[in-house]
């Protein structure tokens, strides 16, 4: 494969767009008219080429400007890498992984080479070339989990499991959708997803945990999750709310096509080997509303989706400008019955 | 559930019951890394019908060339352990699953305390090579009959030194619980492996002396038993089937061609847990998963150990 890499910002002038091919390949996430949570969990196998779920880690044009993004984001706040004592193993076996998986499914952009425990890792796109001793954190220029972090899309948490529950002991997070990393590291599974209404009371994470605990080897698993960013932003953290939680009062119904966009998350959950924790991606890709009217289908579901969506789920995930949104996808819904 | 095809590339007498097995990878690559305490399930194909047994990897979790498994001959069983000592061969080909961990250390812990009886001390050997790695204090205490029934001692004295202490019962040697336990400083973590009365034992003791439940840590495999022949009617496939004596409800499910979820085997991690929609007799629990109050309901049942003494009964599945 042949992979071109767009020159494009996620800050100041967000100068971020999809191409028609990123646009046929966005996860939209909708089956339905109407959404609620559920444990909507399937096993991550690999899908048709073009899809997202091609490859096991998604590399695509968005790639080298999104590292890019991630180091300013890193620069200024050191903090969104943060790792307990006990998770050493845990980022070993997640540097295995991505460097596994990228290189065997990416040849002509990475490779790995393996002599014993003294590997050479080459990243073409960044221009990264390092050989280090496999379990030597002094081998390498900063912790595993902070090294490739960096040099793959979307934010990663390296869970520990104990006492019949999993915790966020280690995690490297640049893009997250309003949840603060120094508040959650250490949180059980509970704890960090207590702040979400209706699900709790669904029973839904009650069910995903024991789902989770039993997550195999080999084996891995993925979600889709969604909501909604004003301007393609990556780093919409609760550290830097100053820098974009004004900019959902800056929507008009003359710019909704263009500064409103669907995050659509991908999550995949890993079981890891040595140190039996399980590494969860949270991959996002974005979309403006005028790039999604592109596909009518999706307009007129989202349109249906956003006009129903359960008060207390707008509230939780912030849609301040929904009925905004609502209104410009209005004229996209024929209001006939969905296919 | 994912396997993986591996062949027997060497098979050890260790005790006059106990055999090891080493397994390699069917088309020569290294197997998956796993984490001290594993266990991998193996489809032993007896009669033309499928068992699943699960076993604990004893080999280093550091090289995964090789797997190791030892399995110690069960008379009145099944017959798992039976074709493993008299059917396997070196060569042999058997389909198992990747290694899943039910027994993992605490990554928290500030010293350890593994405590094996008999053939229960096979999920320690993977798990100290862990501790060694990581560096976390720990003490091994192995308990067995008598002199010829020590598997791997000399493997465990080279793998401990003076960390591993060794109870002969042939010799009056038993480990007092209230002993050990009783002068452990806070932090630390307790595991046991090994015959029913003797973990039951051991976590009546910790209990007693106010360890925290966190704290201890316990690998109670449960074999399927042979038991009274019934019928299944799993209620979602609209299959009607019969458990035979020899067979687990799981593995006769299976059998029927139904791709029913699991993990352990042995009643222990909840996997395969079904909703019970009726039953005209009642269910005999051999597992180690649920609360009492729920297999009193009668509403659950873990079908790879447990049965039911009853004409028939419905499943959601």
């Amino acid at each position: 494969m042949s992979q071109t890499f767009k020159k494009e910002t996620f800050r100041d002038d967000y100068t971020f767009s999809n191409s028609p091919e990123a646009i046929e390949r966005f996860p939209f996430p909708f089956p339905e008219d109407e959404y609620m949570y559920s444990v909507n969990i399937e096993p991550h196998v690999k899908t048709a080429k073009g899809t997202i779920t091609e490859f096991t880690i998604d590399i695509d044009e968005h790639y080298v400007a999104e590292c890019a993004d991630k180091e300013i984001t890193l620069s200024k706040d050191p903090d969104r890498f943060l790792s307990l004592p006990h998770m050493m193993d845990g980022q070993w076996d997640t540097l295995e992984l991505m460097m596994e998986s990228m290189s065997n499914d990416y040849p002509d952009l990475f490779s790995l080479t393996k002599e014993g425990n003294n590997w050479t890792w080459v990243n073409k796109p960044l221009g990264i070339k390092d050989t280090f001793v496999f379990g030597d954190a002094t081998s390498l220029p900063m912790e595993p989990l902070n090294y490739i972090g960096r040099q793959v899309q979307g934010d990663w948490v390296v869970l520990d499991q104990r006492d019949n529950n999993l915790f966020a002991d280690a995690a490297i997070v640049t893009s997250q959708a309003d949840w603060s990393l120094a508040i959650d590291v250490g949180m059980s599974y509970k704890e960090w997803h207590g702040p979400v209404p209706v699900a709790n009371e669904l029973g839904v994470f009650d069910r995903a945990l024991k789902y989770l605990l039993n997550l195999q080897l080999g084996t891995p698993v993925r979600r889709l999750n969604w909501t909604m960013t004003i301007n393609p932003r990556l780093d919409t953290s609760p550290e830097t709310y100053p820098l974009w939680g004004p900019d959902r009062l800056k929507v008009t119904p003359e710019n909704v096509g263009d500064k409103v966009h669907l995050r659509v998350e991908l999550q995949t959950l890993f079981r890891l080997p040595r140190s039996n924790g399980i590494v969860f991606g949270i991959r996002g890709y974005l979309i403006s509303m005028n790039e999604l009217v592109t596909n009518p289908h999706w307009a007129k579901r989202f349109h249906r989706v956003l006009k129903g969506l359960h008060p207390e789920l707008a509230e939780y995930k912030g849609l301040s400008f929904k009925d905004m949104t609502v209104e410009w996808l209005s004229k996209y819904d024929d209001g006939k019955p969905s296919e | 559930m994912s396997h993986l095809n591996v062949k027997v590339a060497a098979i050890e007498q260790v005790t006059e019951h106990v055999k090891h097995f080493t397994f390699v990878s069917e088309d020569g690559e290294k197997l998956p890394s796993f984490s001290g305490g594993s266990h991998v399930v193996l489809a032993l194909n007896i009669k033309g019908r499928i068992h699943r047994n699960p076993y604990s990897l004893m080999s280093s979790p550091l090289n995964t060339e090789s797997y190791g498994v030892s399995v110690r001959k069960q008379e009145l069983s099944r017959g798992g352990s039976v074709f493993m000592h008299e059917q396997i061969e070196v060569g042999s080909r058997i389909q198992i699953t990747y290694p899943v961990n039910l027994f993992s250390l605490s990554k928290l812990s500030h010293k350890n305390i593994l405590i094996a009886g008999g053939i229960g001390i096979t999920p320690f050997l993977s798990q100290i090579v862990d501790l060694n790695r990581i560096e976390t204090d720990y003490e091994l205490h192995y308990a067995y009959r008598s002199p010829e029934h020590g598997a791997f001692r000399e493997e465990i004295e080279e793998m401990c030194g003076d960390r591993s202490h060794f109870y002969v019962a042939s010799d009056g040697n038993v480990i007092d619980f209230y002993e050990l336990l009783g002068k452990q400083p806070l932090g630390t973590h307790v595991y046991v492996c090994g015959p029913e009365p003797m973990v039951n034992a051991m976590i009546a003791a910790a209990r007693d002396l106010g360890w925290p439940e966190k704290h201890i840590h316990n690998e109670q495999f449960t074999a399927p038993q042979i038991g009274e022949s019934f019928k299944v009617k799993l209620a979602i496939s609209n299959i009607e089937l019969e458990v035979p004596s020899e067979m687990s409800m799981l593995e006769a499910i299976e059998d029927a061609g139904v791709d029913a979820p699991y993990l352990c085997r042995g009643g222990a991690c909840g996997r395969c847990e079904l909703e019970v929609v009726a039953c005209d007799g009642s269910i005999i629990h051999h597992d180690n998963y649920l609360t009492d109050a729920e297999k009193t309901s009668g509403k659950k049942i873990m079908p790879c150990v447990s049965r039911a003494k009853c004409q028939n009964i419905v499943v959601n599945l």
